[in-house]
């Protein structure tokens, strides 16, 4: 699905190197859990996946399928399957949330050659997706994101990545700002996801989010490189002992 | 800025005079009216267009800028268009022609033109200052109107929409509109160019609010790329009158649109949205003032602009509060989405204060395309353009919103976003 080759990348405005020789493979069906310390570069590394053009890549390749995205632009990966459900979900006044989903679905529907849905169907799915999440019609009508609660953000995230139904899902630290009620909604939101053809990355800070997104693999992050691998264990590894340990011996 | 006797007038200004003069024997009017317009007309011929040393028409250089005068063209006869808001009740001038005709119960319409006839329209030919140039020419011109009245307690469901439609000459027209006591209605005034040449049209609403009356009145001015649109909006509002005034600017080569209100009455409520489209080469001005002169009113004016290409726009806002018009609550902010580096945009706004316990305030911000909201839209899979017409779309569209009328905010977003497309 994913495989990210000795990847250097810098902010692109003053120059600032942030991921310093990455390297990271994501099998199909696999989830993920990036962690580290604050500055590890967890969030540059969602958005360079995802193409924020605020980051430069220097060095090395990321292979979707085997074809590198590097050239592709934000809309062109989101087309292809791949989505990032953002930390801080941007706010849009103006934009009317259904009219955003609408035109989301379409675009990338158009961009794989696919029809666009019928206003019937598409209102059906909206429907369906926002019921287990517990989102209320009266959400929906309002502008993009604005006046959503940390929660209610987060809840439109998972929205969103349900109806686009993408093949690499990835959370930029999904749990924070969540109450533990919140966090079973998104989670068991993200599970009903999962699926072998689907891959997930969630980066997070907390060991938390993982109890409820268990995840098959665990990857410690630390100054732009991944220090350390593992199973699920190493996350609790990590709870139990800090990241100090295991940054002393990669040191 | 007087022009001495002996001044050479400039192209347009000589074709004012001519045209006048051409005009006069068909001009309806009663010996008064005429002598109304003749006074008009000399005061026009005595001081000239307006430049920018006129401190009113600083960033409109009339004199400079309105370069030609299209003739007035009998009989040309435009094709009427369909309302904005479906259903509407529709008033039709055509060409500067009104066809005045029986409306619902409550609102009694007559022709305008009538008026001048019978010498009852000649008090309201005046000007309202030395700078009001609208109200010269205007008043030197106008053939045809509307005179409208709402009943006390007149409530309907449909908008009455005023559709002023042209294409080519001369379009001089004025309508007079009373809201009676507790009205509650929406009224489309609307000014459009369908296809044609040239031409110059000038157009001034007066309107009165009694006391508790709730309007919403939407000014969407589509004149053709080669048209001069000079129209002035006035307005008095009554004890707890609420007035929304929308004015949308979509085409137009030359623009002005002058809005002057008299908040007269205690606990009225002015909100003005100014949504500016501006593209191609046109100048567009939006002049407001606004006087609060008894205490415990408000007002709120929100203008937002988007332009392009070598598109110039202009928004001046005057706020006046009276030394009586204590707890006045002001607000008044300008925003401007520059999308070419040719485009330009001036915000001049001024405020007036004689009173000591009111809140006022206003600001102005000239941005860019949101860079992260871009991202946003675009890591959902949708392409750069199409998400950029999105926040550009959304930037005015959030005005539009604020009206609770469900169609006509979709009317409003329809005819806003077929403009971007056009021209974004």
């Amino acid at each position: 699905m994913l495989e990210i080759k000795n990847l250097h990348a810098r902010i692109a405005e003053d120059g600032t190197e942030i991921i310093r020789g990455l390297n990271l493979t994501v099998r199909d069906g696999e989830v993920a859990a990036i962690m580290g310390p604050n500055g590890s570069g967890k969030s540059t590394l969602s958005y360079i996946l995802s193409g924020r053009e605020d980051y430069e890549v220097t060095e090395g390749d990321i292979l979707y399928n085997g074809e590198s995205i590097l050239e592709l632009d934000p809309a062109e990966r989101a087309a292809k399957g791949i989505f990032l459900a953002f930390q801080y979900p941007v706010e849009i006044p103006g934009v009317a949330t259904m009219q955003f989903l609408k035109v989301a679905m379409n675009e990338q529907r158009k961009a794989r050659g696919e029809d666009e849905l019928s206003t019937p169907d598409f209102m059906r799915r909206v429907k369906e997706a926002a019921a287990g999440l517990q989102i209320s019609p009266e959400m929906l009508r309002r502008p993009l994101n604005v006046g959503f609660s940390g929660g209610e953000k987060k809840r439109a995230e998972i929205l969103q990545m349900a109806l686009l139904e993408p093949k690499l899902c990835v959370l930029d630290e999904t749990d924070s700002g969540l109450d533990i009620d919140a966090l079973k909604i998104v989670a068991d939101g993200v599970n009903a996801l999962r699926s072998p053809d689907r891959s997930v990355v969630v980066i997070t800070h907390y060991q938390r989010l993982l109890d409820y997104i268990v995840p098959d693999t665990v990857h410690v992050l630390y100054k732009g490189q991944v220090i350390k691998s593992g199973d699920k264990t190493l996350a609790h590894e990590l709870e139990a002992n800090g990241y100090a340990d295991i940054i002393g011996a990669a040191a | 800025m007087n022009m001495q006797a002996g001044i050479k007038l400039t192209a347009a200004e000589a074709a004012l005079v001519d045209t006048y003069n051409e005009q006069l024997g068909d001009l309806p009017g009663d010996g008064a009216t005429l002598i109304a317009r003749d006074t008009l007309l000399s005061d026009l011929k005595k001081s000239g267009l307006p430049t920018r040393r006129v401190e009113a028409w600083h960033y409109t250089d009339l004199k400079a800028l309105l370069r030609a005068v299209p003739a007035f063209v009998h009989g040309a006869s435009a094709e009427r268009v369909d309302p904005i808001v479906p259903g509407s009740a529709v008033l039709s001038i055509v060409n500067g022609k009104a066809h005045a005709r029986v409306m619902q119960e409550g609102i009694t319409v007559r022709s305008y033109g009538e008026a001048l006839l019978d010498g009852s329209a000649a008090a309201g030919l005046v000007a309202r200052d030395g700078d009001d140039v609208i109200g010269r020419i205007n008043g030197s011109f106008v053939r045809d109107g509307l005179s409208i009245d709402f009943a006390d307690g007149f409530a309907a469901e449909a908008p009455i929409e005023i559709q002023s439609v042209q294409n080519c000459g001369q379009v001089n027209t004025r309508f007079p509109v009373t809201f009676g006591t507790g009205a509650k209605a929406t009224v489309i005034e609307r000014h459009l160019a369908v296809g044609g040449e040239a031409a110059l049209v000038t157009s001034i609403t007066e309107v009165r609010l009694a006391d508790d009356t709730d309007v919403t009145w939407i000014i969407f001015q589509s004149e053709g790329e080669a048209d001069t649109h000079l129209g002035q909006f006035k307005a008095e509002l009554g004890a707890n009158a609420k007035l929304r005034l929308y004015v949308i600017n979509g085409g137009g080569k030359l623009v002005r649109q002058e809005i002057h209100v008299g908040v007269v009455g205690e606990g009225a409520d002015l909100r003005l949205r100014g949504i500016n489209l501006l593209g191609g080469e046109s100048h567009t001005d939006v002049t407001f003032t606004v006087g609060h002169d008894v205490p415990h009113t408000t007002s709120t004016e929100v203008i937002r602009n988007v332009v392009l290409d070598r598109a110039r726009g202009v928004f001046q806002g005057q706020i006046r509060v009276a030394q009586d018009a204590q707890k006045t609550d002001a607000k008044m902010s300008c925003n401007t989405l520059l999308l070419s580096d040719e485009a330009e945009f001036s915000a001049k706004p001024e405020l007036e204060i004689f009173a000591d316990d009111v809140q006022c305030g206003h600001g102005a911000t000239v941005i860019d395309i949101d860079h992260t909201q871009l991202f946003y839209l675009m890591a959902r899979g949708i392409p750069e353009n199409r998400a950029r017409a999105m926040l550009v779309n959304g930037f005015v569209a959030e005005i539009v919103e604020e009206l609770e009328d469900e169609t006509l905010v979709e009317a409003l977003e329809g005819v806003i976003s077929d403009w971007l497309e056009k021209h974004a």
